[in-house]
């Protein structure tokens, strides 16, 4: 063995109760009013296991690489492990402190300063004031936000939001480091800087677990990965042979995903109003070479906001961004309201293979840059099949090739003119 | 395999089945945080306000010039011999609002902070205890404050000044043990949001904070002295201004009272601990 163990997770499951038929009780009026009116009627429970089972361990100087589709128990895991919530069954054992990156910003109060932040961020984090004098310079030198420091942050940008948050986790001296869909925003430049970070990190002995949907960063910065599918552990392994296995074999597609739930990246996004779930209007995911990519967009809105678009960008199953559009429609969200969108993008012209959709929902000026009500970085998949020939057969495609079939190219011959 | 010796691990992660007791070590490792979240509190509290930390000072002065004003000038009710009625009701008001603004602000302090436990661990705790911490701040200034009115009055202290921080240390585990566990509730039923602030009101008039307990017929009193706070609050002023001491079974009662209150509010805080980040 050629490093210590960090944590080892034994058998671990988590289960949420879901019940059916019941409005969720908010008030203790609408319980009792609700007993009153059926006092036989018990709520039908159903366990949902969010995790099931998973057996892995973490090791000194790691970067292990959490992989799965949406749904497939990922951010369970993570709260599990940063002890945000209790395991159902199983156990964690940790040799070491973990300090968790789960979303942007947390612990961040908008009313506070960026050096008042600093300290509160620290502080959550475990640090003690001393320790957080000592880094303070490191931190804010890394962040790049030396001239706003006595800035609420409530005026910051959301890509300054996430240097901050970022650095501070970073410079702290936990053994155990979780990093979720963080660097999702941000710029190119400072991403790469943050990957280089955790390089350094793990190199320095720390062990890190890392989530991205993005199978580059991933095969790039952790040596080996897991894979979950539907809240089990299905592989373990290198990290190429586990991304070989997820992007060939073993996810299918997922016509319908529920994404109410699912964290985004920042605390912000759905609150407004908040995309719940993608339906795929193709039989069993599959698309089409020449089809219309159809799809069904739920949303439920809190706010009434006008001149909302949909937009919509598409990946492939190993995270790299194929293309993005935006909806041709302004929409209108009324307060309170749930309503359906109908997308279709004609002649969606992809190769044969499987992607994934990403949706946001944003209003304002579609050329200067929208602002955004909601992002979900990861909803329906679907397999996109080989074109068929006039003749019947299915064309090939060479991987080299990418990810669009253009239209075909017009092509016109000239004269044909003797040259031999 | 060659079998090495195991390296203990620093901490396990299991399933909680029972009720635990806070664990010492673990608040002692997060003291750092509790500082920062009172800190925060108090920071928070007068940024973007006009008048600021004056507030502090305004809010005691005001509620004991209404209070006077209607239970000594409006309904004539008598004060202790030789205490201005003002003088009397602004240190009521002082441990009053020790009381409920602890009860209030803890209680709270959970679905404030929703975002921070859906997202990150630290002994759930600090939360409540963190709001004491800022409010004793205000605490300590509305002291003084009394001294100083004390002193322009020329209103000796009790003999007993010095126990009035064991006075004040019960008002605070009363406050506490209402605020945790209607926090912990009010986290599955928001509906105690609105009956705590109502029930705090009410009590404001069921104790004597700008009355005496003699004021209160001898008929009802045994119902009336139930309130813990009624003995709390005579024992304060008898510490501070030297008023008549209450009774010693009083006293001991409401101690009990307070002590079990708190203990109560512990167990309910920690009992719905472990759900919070499932349902906020």
């Amino acid at each position: 063995m050629s490093s210590d163990v960090a944590l080892a997770v034994n058998d671990l499951a988590k289960a949420y109760t879901i019940r059916h038929n019941v409005t969720d009780h908010i008030t203790l009026a609408e319980l009792a009013l609700d007993r009153i009116r059926h006092p036989f009627h018990r709520a039908e429970r159903e366990q949902f296991w969010a995790l099931d089972g998973v057996d892995f361990e973490l090791r000194e100087g790691e970067v292990l690489g959490l992989i799965g589709r949406n749904g497939a128990g990922k951010s369970t895991l993570l709260k599990v492990l940063a002890r945000i919530t209790d395991p159902t069954r199983g156990e964690v054992r940790l040799w070491g402190r973990v300090g968790s990156l789960l979303e942007v910003g947390t612990g961040f109060h908008a009313e506070l300063t960026g050096r008042e932040n600093i300290y509160l961020n620290g502080s959550i984090l475990g640090m003690g004031r001393k320790e957080i004098a000592s880094k303070f310079d490191a931190i804010v030198d890394f962040a790049g936000v030396e001239s706003f420091l006595d800035t609420p942050v409530k005026r910051y940008s959301s890509g300054m939001y996430v240097r901050l948050a970022f650095a501070v986790a970073a410079h702290l001296d936990t053994e155990i480091l979780l990093l979720d869909e963080v660097l999702a925003v941000g710029d190119g430049d400072f991403q790469a800087k943050c990957l280089g970070k955790v390089a350094e990190l793990a190199r320095s002995g720390r062990a890190v677990m890392l989530v991205s949907h993005n199978m580059v960063t991933v095969r790039q910065f952790a040596s080996r990965a897991i894979l979950l599918e539907r809240g089990a552990l299905v592989r373990e392994g290198p990290v190429g042979d586990v991304i070989g296995y997820y992007t060939d074999v073993s996810t299918g597609v997922l016509e319908e995903a529920d994404v109410s739930s699912t964290p985004r990246y920042d605390p912000n996004l759905g609150r407004r109003a908040r995309i719940t779930m993608v339906r795929l209007q193709h039989d069993q995911g599959v698309v089409g070479a020449d089809a219309d990519l159809e799809y069904v967009v739920t949303v439920q809105s809190n706010e009434d906001v006008s001149a909302v678009r949909l937009s919509q960008t598409i990946y492939t199953v190993a995270g790299i961004p194929v293309g993005n559009s935006i909806g041709n429609a302004d929409l209108e969200l009324r307060s309170g309201h749930e309503v359906d969108l109908h997308a279709s993008l004609p002649g969606h012209g992809l190769a044969p293979g499987r992607y994934y959709l990403a949706l946001g929902l944003g209003f304002g000026d579609t050329s200067s840059g929208m602002i955004d009500l909601d992002v979900v970085l990861d909803t329906v998949h679907f397999e996109v099949l080989p074109a068929v020939s006039a003749d019947g057969r299915l064309t090939t495609w060479n991987d080299s090739w990418g990810h669009v079939r253009f239209p075909p190219v017009q092509v016109t011959q000239g004269a044909s003119v003797y040259s031999g | 395999m060659t079998q090495t010796v195991e390296r203990p691990p620093v901490r396990v992660l299991r399933p909680r089945k029972n009720w635990i007791p806070p664990n010492p070590a673990e608040l002692w490792e997060f003291r750092h945080l509790l500082v920062r979240f009172a800190a925060r509190d108090v920071t928070l509290r007068y940024r973007q306000t006009a008048l600021g930390a004056i507030w502090v000072i305004l809010q005691p002065l005001l509620g004991a010039g209404i209070l006077s004003f209607v239970f000594g000038s409006v309904a004539g009710l008598p004060g202790p011999a030789g205490i201005p009625y003002f003088v009397f009701s602004l240190a009521g008001m002082v441990a009053w609002t020790c009381f409920s603004s602890v009860a209030t602000r803890s209680s709270g302090v959970m679905v404030a902070n929703a975002s921070l436990v859906q997202k990150i661990f630290f002994p759930r705790l600090l939360l409540p205890f963190s709001t004491v911490m800022s409010t004793l701040v205000d605490v300590a200034v509305s002291i003084g404050l009394l001294a100083v009115v004390m002193a322009i009055q020329g209103v000796p202290p009790g003999a007993a000044v010095v126990t009035f921080p064991i006075w004040l240390l019960l008002f605070v585990m009363l406050g506490l043990g209402l605020g945790m566990s209607s926090g912990a509730l009010m986290v599955r039923y928001r509906d105690v949001g609105y009956v705590l602030p109502l029930l705090v009101q009410l009590l404001l008039f069921l104790s004597p904070v700008a009355y005496q307990l003699s004021a209160v017929p001898q008929s009802k009193l045994w119902l009336y002295e139930l309130n813990p706070l009624a003995g709390l609050l005579e024992g304060f002023r008898w510490a501070v201004l030297g008023t008549t001491a209450p009774s010693t079974g009083l006293v001991v009662y409401s101690t009990i009272a307070s002590v079990a209150l708190f203990v109560i509010g512990l167990v309910i805080f920690n009992r719905m601990e472990r759900g919070f980040a499932d349902v906020i």
